[in-house]
């Protein structure tokens, strides 16, 4: 697929990445955590991005996400060789990622959370307010288009349930115009039912021709919405493969780096 | 996907979670309590109301500074201190030093706003609680206090700030009274009593509103205003609520919190330049405990010690108990020291409250 890519630049824009990472390296003084990644994310795709604990997944998509300066390698979005230097800057471009536990501040009402930091406001001079009423009015409508019904746009964050939350940090990036969207193991702490809220949730996004990096270190919720799949092992790739030209069994066994998991599954009777 | 169980939700459970809901039984309560006790000793009566109004008010100018900077997720305990270090510095500055007063009050508020401002970049660029950094200028700043005074006057209060503040516009807007005719009206016809001896005879016993009044109630009507209809308001609540997913969103949160430092350091010194235009001096031991008196409002109005969540209409209304409670003691005649036995018991009440709503809202979780 990256080969096929390259070959067809600049004639079908539709084959162009949104987002293409190459030979990504990342450093932290002794600690290679990434040792040269190539990933590439195109509009309307959910790629999936996994790997066992430490593998380095975190540390690549905050490379994604400007959290991270790479050590080494190209960032191109769009096009366009970016370097970005906050996360910020990432935003604006259109990478908005939803990390588990910073998305949401339960305290505060769903409208107050979705519009934070990017308050609509009306009046002028110092009589400038927040308009509640487009606000409210506009979260209601995301939300609902998510296929959540809120008792009311005051509705404390943390009245919701963690697929919820998830759900309404998804819905506030893509209204705010995201392209790529980052999940960071959005599906980890939740249950069967909140999981399968998720993943439809994915299905939407990817449907609105945005393209969503799904990381997670379960083969099966991958499998359930992914269209691609890279596998991250010791801060490297073992390469990307695509829907229905790989199963779980597989891409568990490149997860745990083949040969290990053989083993271990001798041992455990099939049971991984 | 509406969650069936969620429907049980009745409106007296969401009128429940409500930050002020506390403050505002806390305020029948009381006054239920004091009319029933103190109800004929002129507590009532129009000077008995200015008295515990002025108390309150007293109470509310430094509770609002107090609220939105503990929803901001940090504390000020220098806010007593400097109280009494700007009523020294407006009356060195005025009486010793010949400046006219207009100057001196626009000084002490630079002086005091800017260590404000001290306090909370100390407390961003440390990381260091600012129950700590501001606990050190509680005491930095009652030593300057004192030593000011000391070593200008050899003495620790500075009188004579009523002469030099005659005929200033901007101590009016301090210690001045106002609507005089309206108190002389409402006298005229009877509804305020009048003075039947002595020099003021006929005048009505309440001269006016005092300015301390219309600074509270401008500060309570502005801290509402800017907390919960404006987008300052919602990077307040961010700020406090998770300073990281703040961040994340582009909320600045250092300015945010640094404001809101600037904000209670210029409540602080509104509270003392009324006092010291009211007394006509400045004492260098005014505003003792005052901070925890501020905190002690905001929490009984709702808001959590641990930021992101609160009112300012509440910590008005703890404000209010405040004032009515410490002179209510007064007025029914029973002991002044059991004010303080008050303050410890609604304290512990009010947080007991404040954790059970907080449960509420997130769910119990
Ligand atoms: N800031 C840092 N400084 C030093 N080492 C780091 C830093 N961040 C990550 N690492 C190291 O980089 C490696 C990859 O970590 P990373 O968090 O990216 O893993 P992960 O794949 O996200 O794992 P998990 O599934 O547990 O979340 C780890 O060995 C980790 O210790
Ligand atoms: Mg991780």
């Amino acid at each position: 697929m990256t080969q096929d890519t390259r070959f067809h630049h600049g004639h079908a824009t539709s084959r162009q990445p949104l987002l293409e990472m190459t030979d990504i390296e990342k450093h932290f003084g002794p600690v290679i955590a990434l040792a040269g990644v190539s990933f590439d994310i195109h509009p309307g795709e959910c790629h999936c991005l996994l790997g066992d604990n430490g593998a380095g997944k975190s540390t690549f998509i905050k490379t994604m996400a400007g959290v991270h300066k790479p050590t080494h390698g190209s960032i191109r979005f769009e096009g366009k060789e970016m370097k970005f230097e906050s996360p910020r800057d990432a935003m604006e471009a259109g990478i908005a990622t939803v990390y588990q536990d910073l998305a949401m501040i339960p305290l505060m009402s769903v409208t107050r959370n979705f519009w934070m930091g990017r308050e609509p406001e009306r009046g002028r001079g110092i009589f400038k307010s927040m308009d509640f009423k487009h606000a409210n009015e506009i979260t209601m409508e995301e939300m609902r288009k998510m296929g959540i019904n809120l008792r009311g746009p005051d509705q404390a964050v943390g009245t919701l349930s963690g697929g919820e939350r998830q759900t309404v940090a998804i819905a506030r990036a893509v209204y705010f115009g995201a392209k790529v969207l980052i999940l960071d193991e959005p599906t980890s702490a939740l249950g069967v039912r909140q999981t399968a809220k998720v993943l439809a949730t994915i299905d939407k996004v990817r449907s609105q021709g945005i393209g969503v990096v799904f990381i997670t270190h379960n083969v099966r919720h991958s499998m359930a919405v992914g269209d691609r799949f890279t596998v991250l092992n010791r801060g490297k790739t073992l390469g990307t493969a695509v829907r229905d030209e790989i199963t779980a069994g597989e891409l568990q066994d490149l997860m745990a780096g083949g040969q290990e998991l053989v083993e271990l599954e001798g041992s455990l009777g099939g049971t991984v | 996907m509406t969650d069936e169980r969620l429907k049980k939700t009745s409106a007296l459970r969401k009128a429940m979670i409500r930050p002020e809901l506390g403050a505002l039984a806390g305020v029948v309560l009381v006054f239920a309590f004091f009319l029933i006790v103190a109800g004929d000793s002129g507590m009532f009566a129009a000077d008995g109301i200015m008295n515990w109004g002025i108390v309150s008010a007293q109470f509310a100018i430094i509770a609002v500074g107090a609220c939105l900077l503990m929803i901001a997720g940090e504390f000020d305990l220098s806010v007593g201190s400097m109280i009494g270090f700007a009523g020294i510095i407006i009356a060195i500055l005025s009486v010793q030093l010949g400046w006219p007063m207009w100057l001196s009050i626009i000084a002490a508020f630079v002086v005091c706003m800017s260590i404000g401002a001290l306090n909370g970049i100390l407390v961003i660029k440390t990381g260091l609680p600012s129950f700590i950094v501001t606990l050190a200028f509680l005491y930095i700043l009652r030593g300057m206090t004192i030593f000011l005074a000391v070593a200008t006057t050899r003495q620790t209060i500075i009188g004579g700030v009523r002469d030099a503040s005659e005929g200033d516009w901007i101590a009016f807007i301090f210690g001045g009274v106002i609507l005089k005719p309206v108190f002389q009206f409402l006298a005229d016809i009877g509804l305020i009593d009048t003075y039947v001896r002595g020099t003021k005879i006929g005048q009505p016993v309440v001269e006016g509103l005092p300015m301390l009044m219309v600074w509270a109630i401008g500060l309570i009507v502005f801290g509402h205003w800017l907390l919960s209809r404006t987008r300052f308001g919602n990077w307040i609540f961010a700020s406090g609520g998770d300073p990281v997913a703040a961040r994340y969103v582009g909320v600045p949160v250092n300015r945010v919190k640094i404001t809101m430092f600037v904000f209670s350091a210029f409540c602080a010194t509104v509270l003392a330049t009324s006092q010291v235009m009211e007394f006509g001096s400045a004492a260098a031991d005014r505003g003792i405990l005052k901070e925890f008196e501020a905190i002690i409002c905001v929490v009984i109005g709702g808001a959590l010690l641990t930021g992101g969540y609160g009112s300012v209409v509440g910590a008005a209304l703890g404000a209010l108990i405040f004032g009515v409670v410490q002179q209510g003691l007064f007025f029914s005649g029973a002991e002044s020291s059991l004010f303080r036995v008050f303050l410890g018991t609604i304290l512990i009440l009010a947080v007991v409250l404040n954790t059970y709503i907080r449960r509420m809202i997130t769910g119990e979780r």
